[in-house]
């Protein structure tokens, strides 16, 4: 934290972006091709949530075949698979999973954090107006719905795209190889495509914003860990996306254009004629992970950010360990360009550098742990609220140490070769995906409800959801551990095909019943959320005394955010300080009288 | 409700401790008998148990710090104010050091293990391959050379073949040439622990053993299309008689043409005299 006393140099000067005269725009620009990033924030909430009810649809699918495998589905499977009696055929199978897998990665987790949260937080937290690249913002929302069309659109082609979230070649490339590898791949190709278009518009526009549109005094040390965490995502995302989206383009290629970057000679697919090639599919899987080890970071680092934020507030006490913090994020971040291989280890890759890739994964789990006693120290002796927020935070927390700890095991190369596509690899990435950053999001949604719309959610529904939802995802996802030890492989339509697997059956169905649950108290936090939108109770600026600069605009901010131009002089986690007196908290316009002397670190 | 709640965060983590505790007698955990069947198996559970001890320890650790502050949280009176503290730097410093060393100890610990499973095994030819493994959509072809002789890279006229069906002598390394014909798949037997993946255009040696013999499953770990969860086969392992035995039968159907019936006697004797004229 800075020492600094008086108020320091003012960057920009006070006023030079504020006396821009806001005219009203009409009503499709205020609302639907809105440039204000609230309006865009809000947008992208209301979609990824949309989109998670989607998702979460086609997991249940999933889980649905392997409690009662090739038994007819109520629902679901009579309206999708009406033309198979309501049955789940492997093809469609393959389809559930993959689309399960995209719609949760690329259509809900990454755009809820970076495009809902991100857009609506970062000009407010930084003192801003607005961002730095409006239109680009808008651009960034819009494009979801080109991707978007092309996702849904290839459910529509031979049963939709089949060959898994990581579109390993040769399946994925060759539209022999699969039902779901015709144009329905090519479409995904697309929809992928786009998403990435969304995302690096986002990314370059939270970069700008952050480096360029800090109100006076809000210096680097003292921004809140959200927009440390958008900010060092908002780099990851830069660097590692276009790798991507090359590898994505050659692979169209390979489909529509007769190259072979990924495609081998000789192989005879579905007896088509050989392949001509010379192409190598290795590459892709080094290409896609490149980018997508770094994509578990963007789907985790923002939801640090919240959650270190929301935890300072709600145990009315500083973040433990600021710095550190920081230095472990960015660490994380580092380190996660160097450590794709460790998806590879049983793939065919040198051996040895498969030793290499051991030790940075094993590297990365050590800044995973400092942030964990730091989270655990900022709870440490303090005044805890124990409300909605409060209790998604720690669930975050609690599942973030599950998942981490799981890492270990696949980090030693020996064991991950016989857990790695069971479902203990399951396992572990839900406990981080759906455990940490899900429960993260959920405690955001309730933090920060109310700036957004000017009401609070109800916290004793918002309990509700959390006990039902917390239980039901532990009984859902920890088996699956046991079930990766047993030996059970992921993305199999029938485990019990294999008399080892048959016993594992009454599990798979007790998960099953779990997830149902689950998805059905989804529909809690919807009717909250959208209850509280017209019914909620009305809030003032700051309903939970917090110190964030958000909190010193109206509720909800109207367009250009600030009636006065905020003036920041302090970090934002002055919660409990000796010098703010009756208060427990001090925002971070408040002038800071004279520095504690027992603070620590200096 | 405060108290619940932090009952509630410890509760889980101590069922889901109690699960993992129970879960070997339930049959929940590693297949068949739950020992490895090959001796880098037998080496990889071990590494596997040493890293359950550290990360449980440090999984009840944690948890338990989180239910404490929690409950501290909980039950503090109303009028008291937080602990103001921005951190500490002893504290920052200990739980650097301390998991560094233990993660430290995990990285260096495992790399034995897997050198000797997959780097100063690799070159193929020290041990010589038994047989061509081809995955294919959706099954498992296998190539034996004639009996006394090498595998060649290319299909020989008296190879033997079968399909689903991986015989091994027991008892001592054996290595196979994995390819795949189409798309990617993964050869795994978890009993033995040995996974690999089939890459299209390359030929991987993979070798391990079956310490005992037995009829182990074979099944395909990566995504392979929408037959991947049928693509069901065994390895049997056999002792090197019984292995050579069948082998020299499996020659003799291949051969039979419904002619002229050799008995295995003979023709055995006929085999060994032309394999071993130059
Ligand atoms: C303590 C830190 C972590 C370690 C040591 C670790 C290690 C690993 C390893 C070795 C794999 C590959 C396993 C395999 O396929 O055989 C893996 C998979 C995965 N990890 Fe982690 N991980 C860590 C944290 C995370 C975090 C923070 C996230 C997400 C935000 C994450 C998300 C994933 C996902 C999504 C996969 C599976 C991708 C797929 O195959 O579909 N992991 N992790
Ligand atoms: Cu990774
Ligand atoms: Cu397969």
């Amino acid at each position: 934290m800075s020492a600094t006393i008086t108020p320091p140099a003012v960057s920009i000067p006070p006023g030079d972006e504020m006396h821009a005269v806001h005219h009203q725009p009409g009503w499709i620009r205020r609302y639907i091709f809105s440039t204000d990033h609230k309006v865009i924030g809000i947008q992208f909430l209301f979609t990824t949530l949309l989109m998670l009810m989607v998702g979460g649809a086609l997991a249940l699918g999933v889980r649905w075949q392997l409690a009662w495998p090739w038994e007819r589905m109520p629902i679901l499977g009579d309206m999708l698979f009406r033309t198979d009696g309501g049955q789940i055929t492997p093809e469609a199978y393959t389809m559930l999973f993959t689309m399960h897998a995209t719609v949760m990665i690329f259509l809900v987790v990454i755009p809820i954090l970076a495009g809902a949260f991100g857009n609506f937080l970062i000009p407010l937290q930084i003192g801003a107006e607005d961002m730095a690249f409006p239109t680009l913002n808008m651009l960034s929302y819009w494009f979801m719905w080109p991707a978007i069309g092309c996702f849904m659109l290839s459910f529509a082609y031979d049963g939709g795209p089949a060959a898994g979230w990581t579109i390993y070649p040769v399946l994925a490339v060759l539209p022999q190889a699969a039902p779901g590898s015709g144009f329905a791949q090519t479409l995904w190709l697309f929809g992928l495509t786009f998403v990435g278009f969304s995302s690096m518009f986002g990314s370059i526009n939270y970069m700008t914003t952050i480096i360029n549109m800090r109100a006076p005094g809000m210096t680097l040390f003292r921004m809140p860990m959200t927009i440390w965490g958008m900010f060092i995502t908002a780099i990851l995302q830069a660097f590692a996306l276009p790798v991507l989206t090359a590898a994505g383009f050659m692979m169209l290629a390979d489909r529509m254009l007769g190259t072979t970057f990924f495609i081998p000679g000789g192989l005879v697919v579905n007896n088509a004629p050989a392949t001509v090639g010379g192409g190598q599919p290795l590459m892709w899987q080094h290409l896609f992970w490149f980018y997508s080890h770094p994509a578990v970071y963007i789907m985790l680092l923002p939801a640090m950010g919240m959650v270190s934020d929301m935890l300072a507030c709600m145990s009315r006490k500083p973040l433990f360990g600021y710095k550190p913090m920081i230095f472990s994020m960015a660490t994380i971040a580092g380190l996660g360009f160097i450590v794709w291989g460790h998806h590879m280890f049983t793939s065919g890759m040198n051996p040895i550098v498969g030793m290499t890739f051991m030790v940075s994964t094993i590297l990365i789990a050590l800044p995973s742990a400092i942030k964990t006693f730091n989270w655990i120290g900022t709870m440490w002796g303090g005044k805890l609220q124990f409300n909605t927020v409060l209790l998604n935070c720690a669930a975050f927390v609690s599942m973030f140490i599950t998942g981490g700890l799981s890492g270990i095991f696949m980090a030693a190369v020996p064991v991950d070769v016989y857990i790695h596509d069971t479902y203990f690899i399951v396992a572990h990435f839900h406990y981080i995906l759906f455990g940490s950053t899900l429960f993260g999001i959920f405690a955001a949604i309730h933090f920060w409800f109310p700036k957004m719309f000017g009401r609070m959610m109800s916290d004793r529904v918002g309990q509700i959801h959390f006990f039902i939802t917390f239980a039901a995802f532990n009984c859902t996802f920890f088996p699956m551990h046991l079930l990766g030890i047993g030996g059970m492989p992921r993305r199999y339509a029938d485990p019990y095909h294999f008399p080892y697997l048959e016993h594992l059956l009454p599990l798979n169905q007790f998960m099953t019943y779990a997830a149902i649950v689950m998805g059905f108290a989804q529909f809690i936090l919807l009717f909250n959320f959208g209850w509280s939108i017209f019914f909620g109770k009305k809030c003032g600026r700051n309903p939970w005394n917090s110190n964030g600069l958000e909190w010193q605009a109206p509720s909800p901010p109207p367009h250009g955010n600030f009636d006065v131009q905020p003036v920041v002089y302090h970090g934002p986690y002055e919660y409990s300080s000796p010098v703010s007196g009756e208060n427990d908290y001090l925002p971070q316009t408040e002038y800071m009288p004279r520095r504690p002397d027992q603070s620590q670190g200096h | 409700m405060a108290r619940f709640w932090s009952i509630y965060f410890m509760s889980w983590a101590a069922l889901a401790v109690a699960l993992c505790l129970a879960a070997p007698s339930l049959g929940w955990w590693f297949p068949d008998t739950g020992e490895a069947m090959s001796s880098i198996g037998r080496r990889i559970d071990g590494l596997f148990y040493i890293i359950l001890w550290i990360t449980s320890i440090v999984f009840v650790g944690t948890q338990i710090a989180l239910g404490y502050v929690l409950w501290k949280g909980a039950v503090k009176p109303a009028h008291e104010k937080a602990t103001y503290s921005h951190g500490n730097h002893t504290l920052e410093v200990i739980w650097t050091v301390i998991p560094g060393i233990v993660l430290l100890f995990i990285a260096i610990y495992q790399m034995d293990v897997w050198a000797a499973f997959r780097m100063r095994n690799y070159a193929p030819g020290e041990i010589e391959a038994i047989a061509e493994v081809t995955a294919r959509q959706f099954e498992w072809r296998i190539r034996y050379p004639a009996p006394g002789k090498p595998l060649m890279p290319m299909p020989q006229p008296d190879d033997v073949y079968t399909v689903n069906d991986l015989r091994i002598p027991v008892g001592r390394p054996v290595s196979i040439s994995l390819r795949s014909g189409d798309v990617q798949h993964s050869f795994f037997v978890p009993v033995l622990r040995i996974k690999q993946d089939a890459l299209p255009g390359t030929v991987i040696p993979v070798w391990f053993d079956a310490l005992q013999p037995g009829s182990y499953d074979l099944v395909c770990a990566e995504l392979c299309g929408w037959g991947h969860y049928k693509m069901k086969a065994r390895v049997l392992a056999t002792s090197e008689e019984l292995f050579q035995k069948w082998k020299q039968e499996a020659v003799l159907l291949q051969a039979d043409d419904g002619l002229q019936s050799a008995s295995p006697a003979e023709s055995t004797a006929a085999d060994q005299a032309q394999t071993s004229t130059p």
